[in-house]
């Protein structure tokens, strides 16, 4: 079968590999229809996570049809067309029993901090993702969720990590109504949360990039205010001086490891790798918060460590929440709120590219040519 | 004095305040006492260990599932092994593996040689979208490439122009 191919920083190819197979009863093989390229695929993509092996495949974002089921599975049939949440979880485990899927301790032998996460390094699990023309997908009967009727299956992959992961930075934010949020990032998950924090009944949304077409998108999709940090001497002192010197009630780092706007955090976090990837915009969200605010995290960042303004955490009473989105948790509400035509993922898509030309997909997300919002790779057996 | 485990609740005031819904935690956290638990020693089928899987010292056990392809070959697998002598808690756990994903690449290029094929980096870093869509940047880049290139040709073949020879330096003497 056709699938990505991961060969060093910033070189990856489409290459023959063998097909996958059941290695467990709870197994299930799936003819992938969608898979999308993710921010946090560039992390990897540029050889900044730890234990990323040359020859995996990446794609934690996907949809496909059944086709293979291994012994013990009962809640998904072949030919059924299913979104794959991108956390592998067990929902058996004493994290997975409390709706924390994405804290599965089941799935991951490598690492003990993070759950199984398709496509996402051996430090997640070493297993295969989506990017390819089939997976294998452990614990079918907890992940994988039949697409409803109707649904489009652009929707339907951007509900695998990309809905639910701004829905939940908002969530995790305990937005009050009237409540002036500020979202770090102008990318998917960015865009995504903007326009959830709407949802919890926010007062004041307001986005910050460096991109400008990405901030016009975030303008019209979340209708928000956006702003360039680029254009502004120092983007905490703007926030504090649109926000009448208090700080916004809640931040929202939705960048990660890839951050750029202090030169600082990009030398030692991104090109020399003595951080785990740059942190200003945790360093940003902590300093332009209110006192008593809080912080929600949901950019990845790598495993080692980062340089954040932890005093500051103290000094200002500060509530920081972060975690791996817990998909299967939140899939209920947000396939109704797709439905109802409340949250429209698939416009978020700007670019479809045949799984074929997977290298200059890539190169066009990650370099953010072409007004590149979101890319979806389709296989050549997707047939949808 | 030795460590033994103590009930707390044998402790004046234990307790006492407690209020389960000032909880910040999130997803709400179900504290569950594992050793009260019926199902807490309950695990999913096992998947069969059937080729080398690095553990985590900082887990029990290998984990129910767990992904198959890839298991640690060559020099970069021997750094890996090593790396996971470490917890991840120490930088000893987690630079040898960056390590070990450069050597990684450094043997796939062999391996694509080895079987006869010569990686095109150029399509693998998708270079060519650069060109359609940033040409002046990805001039830009080349242009600033050749300049340290031929900058650095120059500085080192003057500095070998200056350095007299060990004949020449001889001669001198």
């Amino acid at each position: 079968m056709l699938a990505m191919d991961y060969r060093g920083p910033r070189r990856v190819r489409a290459a023959q590999k063998p097909m996958p197979e059941i290695k467990h009863p709870q197994d299930a093989i799936v003819r992938v229809t969608r898979a999308c390229i993710c921010g946090s695929d560039l992390h990897l993509y540029n050889g900044n996570v730890p234990d990323t092996r040359v020859g995996t495949t990446f794609g934690h974002e996907f949809t496909g049809i059944v086709e293979e089921v291994g012994p013990e599975v009962t809640k998904v049939k072949v030919g059924d067309h299913v979104l794959v949440p991108f956390n592998v979880a067990c929902g058996e485990c004493h994290f997975c029993k409390q709706g924390m899927f994405g804290n599965c301790h089941e799935s991951n032998t490598q690492a003990s901090a993070v759950g199984g996460i398709f496509g996402y390094s051996h430090t997640a699990g070493g297993y295969n993702g989506g990017q390819a023309e089939y997976a294998r997908v452990p614990y079918a009967n907890v992940g994988p969720t039949v697409i409803p009727a109707g649904m489009d299956p652009d929707d339907a992959v951007l509900l695998t990590d990309v809905v639910p992961t701004g829905y939940q930075a908002a969530e995790m934010a305990g937005i009050q109504p009237g409540d002036t949020v500020v979202v770090f990032g102008a990318g998917p998950i960015g865009i995504m949360a903007a326009r959830c924090a709407w949802l919890f009944g926010a007062g004041r949304v307001i986005v910050i990039d460096q991109v400008d077409y990405r901030l016009e998108f975030a303008r019209n999709y979340a209708k928000c205010e956006a702003y360039n940090f680029n254009e502004m001497a120092d983007p905490v002192v703007f926030i504090k001086k649109t926000t009448d010197f208090m700080g916004a009630d809640v931040c929202i780092d939705a960048v990660g490891a890839e951050a750029s706007g202090n030169a600082m955090q990009t030398i030692t976090g991104r090109k020399l790798l003595l951080q785990a990837g740059s942190a200003t915009a945790i360093h940003w969200a902590v300093n332009s918060v209110k006192k008593g605010g809080v912080v929600s995290i949901v950019g990845v960042y790598g495993p080692t460590d980062n340089l954040v303004p932890i005093g500051n955490v103290l000094n200002k009473g500060l509530t920081i929440r972060a975690n791996q989105t817990s998909v299967k948790r939140l899939l209920p509400r947000l396939i109704e709120h797709v439905q109802n035509g409340i949250i429209n993922p698939k416009a978020l898509i700007t670019h479809r590219i045949p799984l074929e030309e997977v290298a200059d997909g890539y190169r066009i997300f990650s370099d953010k040519l072409d007004s590149c919002i979101k890319t979806v790779l389709i296989s050549p057996s997707a047939k949808i | 004095m030795e460590n033994t485990a103590k009930d707390p609740g044998l402790l004046p005031g234990w307790g006492i305040d407690a209020d389960p819904k000032n909880d910040p935690t999130y997803p709400m956290r179900h504290r569950m006492n594992v050793g009260q638990d019926p199902d807490s020693k309950h695990r999913p089928t096992l998947q069969l260990v059937d080729e080398e899987v690095l553990k985590s010292i900082e887990r029990q056990n290998v984990s129910a599932v767990f992904g198959t392809p890839l298991p640690p070959h060559g020099l970069s697998g021997a750094i890996r092994r090593w790396a996971f002598k470490y917890s991840e808690s120490v930088y000893p756990h987690w630079l040898p593996l960056l390590l070990a994903d450069r050597v990684d690449m450094v043997e796939g290029v062999l391996a694509d040689l080895v079987h006869g094929h010569v990686p095109n980096i150029f399509a693998e870093r998708g270079a060519k979208m650069d060109w359609k869509y940033n040409r002046s940047g990805f001039i830009a880049k080349l242009a600033t490439v050749s300049l340290l290139t031929a900058g650095a040709i120059v500085l080192l073949s003057s500095k070998d122009e200056k350095k007299p020879s060990k004949k020449h330096r001889r001669c001198q003497a």
